[in-house]
């Protein structure tokens, strides 16, 4: 008993010789079949090189177009061939010009020896079916496809819609159950036999020479008729991209065909010189009886669909730009927190929410004379410049520069009416950020300033505007960001709540006690401020309801801080 | 996109053809050996002036990626670049003493050779100083790229400009003559880099890195464009427009996806800053050849005087490809 090869090759025929000389040269006959578009000197080289086996045959050249019968009537020629050539044949592995046998030609054929009734061919029904481009399966056997797929995309795509719309289905042959699988099997003498002498054979060549792709389905349908032992997976490694394209292998996969422990890989890129080498030369390494794995391999390639696909969230650069934030769902690439008004309020908070959390807690990233990083760094991770003019060219690919090069450690910063404003709209549609806000908080500074009080009227009302804007954006429906709000008089009279809040809205899992709070700055007189603010005639409503007298709180009842997310 | 907008293009692209048919004739040849371009091979085209000291190693790099034959312009050297260069046996080269900046910075010149000598070729355009790192560069050579991006049916491959400097002032260690410049200029700005969109030729306009954190610090929107889209199988109809930051037709621009995905792409690592600077600086401050009245060169000549250190304790000491891959300045897309 013996395995023969049917191997199709329209290009780099020198690889193509190669390939078929091993496998001759270790007892497996071949039958090729060249594809008639080859150079005729090509073809001459190939024969010439493989002159010296007796073993090989050559099926007749046709002109085979991708996704066209011409394929699969090449493969029936080529297997008629086989078949009644090499009688010893008992299991028949098709193949291609880019493939190449990662295991020693004996392991196969002790494999396959052991397995003699199996016939090893990738079919799965079309409901079943996840891999298809374009979503045409059950729909390959129903429709007419006059138009080809690679020259004529948009009439092909009229044409299948057309179908559609009037409700046309093609009728499937009796005995044709619609089965899709990967184009390379391997067959009993029994099975394809089957196939090729199927009395009905006639009207199902003439049935898939209008089927789309048919090379994916032929023999993954009709095995269905004839073949009582199917197992539905292929010998052959082969991994394809999100565009439908196979991956190809390099001379640096070396190591992973090799842990793939499978028979035969595709496709090998032509000039992979170590492949070539290694795996066509004595010194393959015998793995006896262990069963082919590829699964264990697939990460690698999922992980590359999903780079291609989904890419890196939060990341801009030069070959990820999503134009449309309908399909940027993640602006950034980690989550930070927004304080707005706790500096004001604390003289430690900085310090104090460091050493509670372990975050990074910058200051005013936004101030107008340049990004306070931690610690007053004039350059920060990433070589990220403190220049306000820098940071003000794009404000935004600051905030995604500066989360994507401290990614692992947790980012907070300040922010205030004070501050450049352009961010705001920024951090409103960010889901990542977490922004917590007393209004009018802005106040004390200026309560504890020496300024002219004219001068603070007018501060003041301008900081109250600004900070209205902001908050209505915070408010708006579209924000995505985690908006946590309370008045500077909410704020004051229960502090606590808000810290916890603060604390845990860093890291929601570990609940930390409040131990040690930050200190509060001198409130005392602030009542009167605000009082002398709105006699001034101001409204500092952002303010809350702060009491006049100078001890706020312990009798009013507690207002919860409400959240907006 | 408007039918008007469409003409607009088409018109600016045929305005860039005539353009560079008229520049070409300011081309001498000096040595042609396309006679030896081979049906697929990969073509490197690049615009010189006195780089002597740089050649060896430039033609040695892209020797080892791959590249089959070098079509080169030498603009009026006198340092030997020439003589050097009509020696070499895979070395096409023309010169010209005309103005540089009249051929809008070199590209005229490479359009037409591009035009006559590239044509389905893939090109890569690099100046001798920007050497080309692309996924698994290494270990695989250039055409398990290109090859890879035909089976693909992509035209155009993005690289962007990393400015590398040393860890000391530009000029305290000398740049020897075959040496790998990254040998000195081991450094770069991993994370200070700004995109926008460009809707007219739907190109992305990058800036930053080291040049506009030292020398562009108050003025980043004049800091220089480092978007390059260096190789390109190439097309009688295609034209560089602005250096090889863009091309038209403009669908070759789409070198990145929109759609929150990840194409494939690539860095040019710039070895500008060697203590070779300070000459051509100079040279290029006389000459007055180069883009925006040659700002970034006087820009650099404030700075060179006191012998800056672009050096800070944030910078990325280069390692390989796969490090600007984990950093996110370009991508393995789903080439694996």
């Amino acid at each position: 008993m013996s395995v023969g090869f049917i191997l199709l090759a329209h290009q780099n025929l020198d690889r193509a010789a190669q390939v078929s000389g091993y496998w001759a040269q270790n007892d497996l006959p071949v039958v090729l079949h060249i594809d008639a578009k080859a150079e005729q000197r090509e073809f001459d080289d190939l024969k010439a090189s493989l002159a010296k086996f007796s073993n090989v045959r050559y099926a007749p050249r046709r002109n085979c177009g991708w996704g066209e019968f011409s394929i699969v009537a090449a493969t029936l020629d080529a297997a008629r061939l086989m078949l009644d050539e090499f009688p010893e044949v008992n299991h028949v592995f098709l193949a291609s010009g880019s493939c190449l046998p990662l295991r020693p030609a004996a392991e196969l054929r002790d494999y396959l020896a052991e397995r003699p009734e199996t016939d090893f061919i990738e079919s799965v029904t079309t409901e079943e079916v996840t891999w298809t481009v374009g979503g045409l399966d059950l729909e390959r056997f129903t429709l007419h496809f006059p138009f080809s797929w690679k020259r004529h995309r948009r009439l092909f795509d009229r044409f299948v819609d057309l179908q559609r719309r009037v409700g046309y289905s093609r009728h499937i042959p009796e005995g044709v159950e619609p089965h899709l699988g990967s184009q390379w099997w391997c067959l009993t003498r029994k099975t394809l036999a089957a196939i090729l002498d199927d009395p009905q054979r006639q009207e199902y060549d003439r049935y898939f020479s209008r089927v789309w792709i048919p090379d994916e389905s032929y023999f993954q349908s009709l095995v269905r008729k004839h073949s009582t032992n199917i197992e539905s997976r292929s010998l052959t490694f082969s991994r394809f991209d999100n565009q439908g394209k196979p991956h190809v292998f390099y001379d640096d996969h070396l190591q992973l065909l090799q842990k793939s422990d499978c028979f035969v890989a595709r496709k090998i890129w032509p000039h992979a010189n170590l492949l070539y080498r290694r795996f066509l030369g004595n010194e393959m390494k015998a793995l006896a009886r262990i069963e082919p794995n590829p699964r264990k391999l697939d990460k690698v390639f999922v992980q590359a669909n999903l780079r291609r696909t989904r890419g890196r969230a939060g990341r801009r650069m030069q070959s990820r730009f999503p134009m449309h934030d309908l399909w940027a769902i993640q602006k950034t690439c980690a989550p930070y927190s927004v304080f707005e008004g706790f500096t004001d309020l604390f003289s430690n908070f900085q310090t104090w929410l460091e050493k509670r959390t372990g975050a990074r807690v910058h200051g005013h990233l936004f101030g107008k004379r340049g990004a306070e990083f931690v610690d007053g760094a004039e350059v920060y991770a990433g070589c990220l410049s403190s220049s306000a003019k820098l940071r003000d060219y794009n404000p935004r690919a600051f905030l995604e520069n500066l989360l994507w090069n401290t990614q692992g450690e947790y980012q907070c910063f300040q922010f205030g009416p004070a501050d450049r404003q352009a961010i705001g709209n920024f951090l409103a549609s960010d889901q990542n950020a977490r922004i917590h806000v007393i209004t009018g908080a802005w106040a004390v500074p200026l309560f504890h300033s020496n300024m002219e009080f004219g001068r603070i009227r007018r501060v003041a009302a301008r900081y109250q505007a600004i900070e209205a804007a902001h908050v209505e954006k915070l408010r708006s429906p579209h924000t995505r960001a985690q908006v946590k709000l309370w008045t500077l008089a909410e704020f004051v009279e229960n502090p606590m709540p808000v810290l916890q809040t603060v604390l845990n809205g860093i890291d929601p899992g570990a609940s930390r006690k409040l131990t040690e709070v930050p200190r509060l700055v001198d409130l005392q007189g602030f009542g009167r401020f605000v009082q002398k603010l709105k006699n001034e005639g101001m409204n500092p409503h952002s303010v809350g309801d702060f009491p006049l007298d100078d001890i706020p709180g312990a009798k009013t009842p507690r207002i919860k801080p409400y959240a907006i997310s | 996109m408007s039918l008007i907008e469409r003409y607009r293009l088409r018109v600016e692209r045929q305005r860039a053809r005539l353009r560079f048919m008229r520049k070409s004739r300011q081309l001498r040849r000096v040595a042609n050996r396309t006679g030896n371009i081979g049906k697929d091979d990969i073509l490197l085209f690049s615009v010189l002036r006195n780089e002597r000291i740089r050649l060896p190693y430039f033609l040695e790099y892209y020797r080892k990626l791959g590249i089959n034959h070098f079509l080169m312009v030498d603009n009026g050297s006198d340092d030997g670049s020439r003589e050097y260069l009509s020696e070499q046996p895979d070395v096409s080269l023309w010169t010209t003493s005309h103005g540089y900046k009249q051929a809008r910075f070199g590209v005229d010149w490479l359009n037409a050779l591009q035009f006559r000598y590239g044509c389905d070729h893939w090109n890569l355009v690099v100046d001798v100083d920007e050497f080309l790192v692309y996924p698994f560069c290494d270990s695989r050579p250039l055409r398990a790229l290109t090859d890879w991006l035909d089976a693909s049916n992509v035209r155009s491959f993005g690289a962007m400009l990393l400015d590398m400097y040393p860890k000391g002032p530009i000029n305290a260690v000398e740049y020897r003559e075959g040496q790998d410049p990254f040998e000195i200029a081991e450094y770069f700005d991993a994370g200070n880099y700004v995109i926008s969109h460009n809707p007219k030729y739907r190109n992305l306009w990058i800036q930053g890195g080291v040049r506009a954190r030292v020398f562009f610090p108050n003025a980043p929107k004049k800091a220089p464009a480092l978007n390059k889209i260096p190789l390109v199988k190439w097309n009688r109809r295609y034209v560089y427009i602005s250096s090889t930051h863009m091309l038209l037709p403009r669908g070759l621009n789409l070198v990145y996806d929109e759609s929150g995905g990840e194409k494939t792409s690539g860095c040019l690592l710039h070895a500008k800053f060697l203590h070779t600077l300070s000459d051509k600086t100079e040279e290029e401050l006389k000459r007055r050849q180069h883009y925006g009245n040659s700002r970034e060169y006087r820009a650099y000549k404030e700075q060179l005087e006191d012998s800056p250190v672009l050096w800070c304790k944030w910078s990325e000491k280069y390692i390989n490809w796969r490090q600007l891959e984990i950093l996110g300045l370009m991508s393995k897309g789903n080439w694996v």
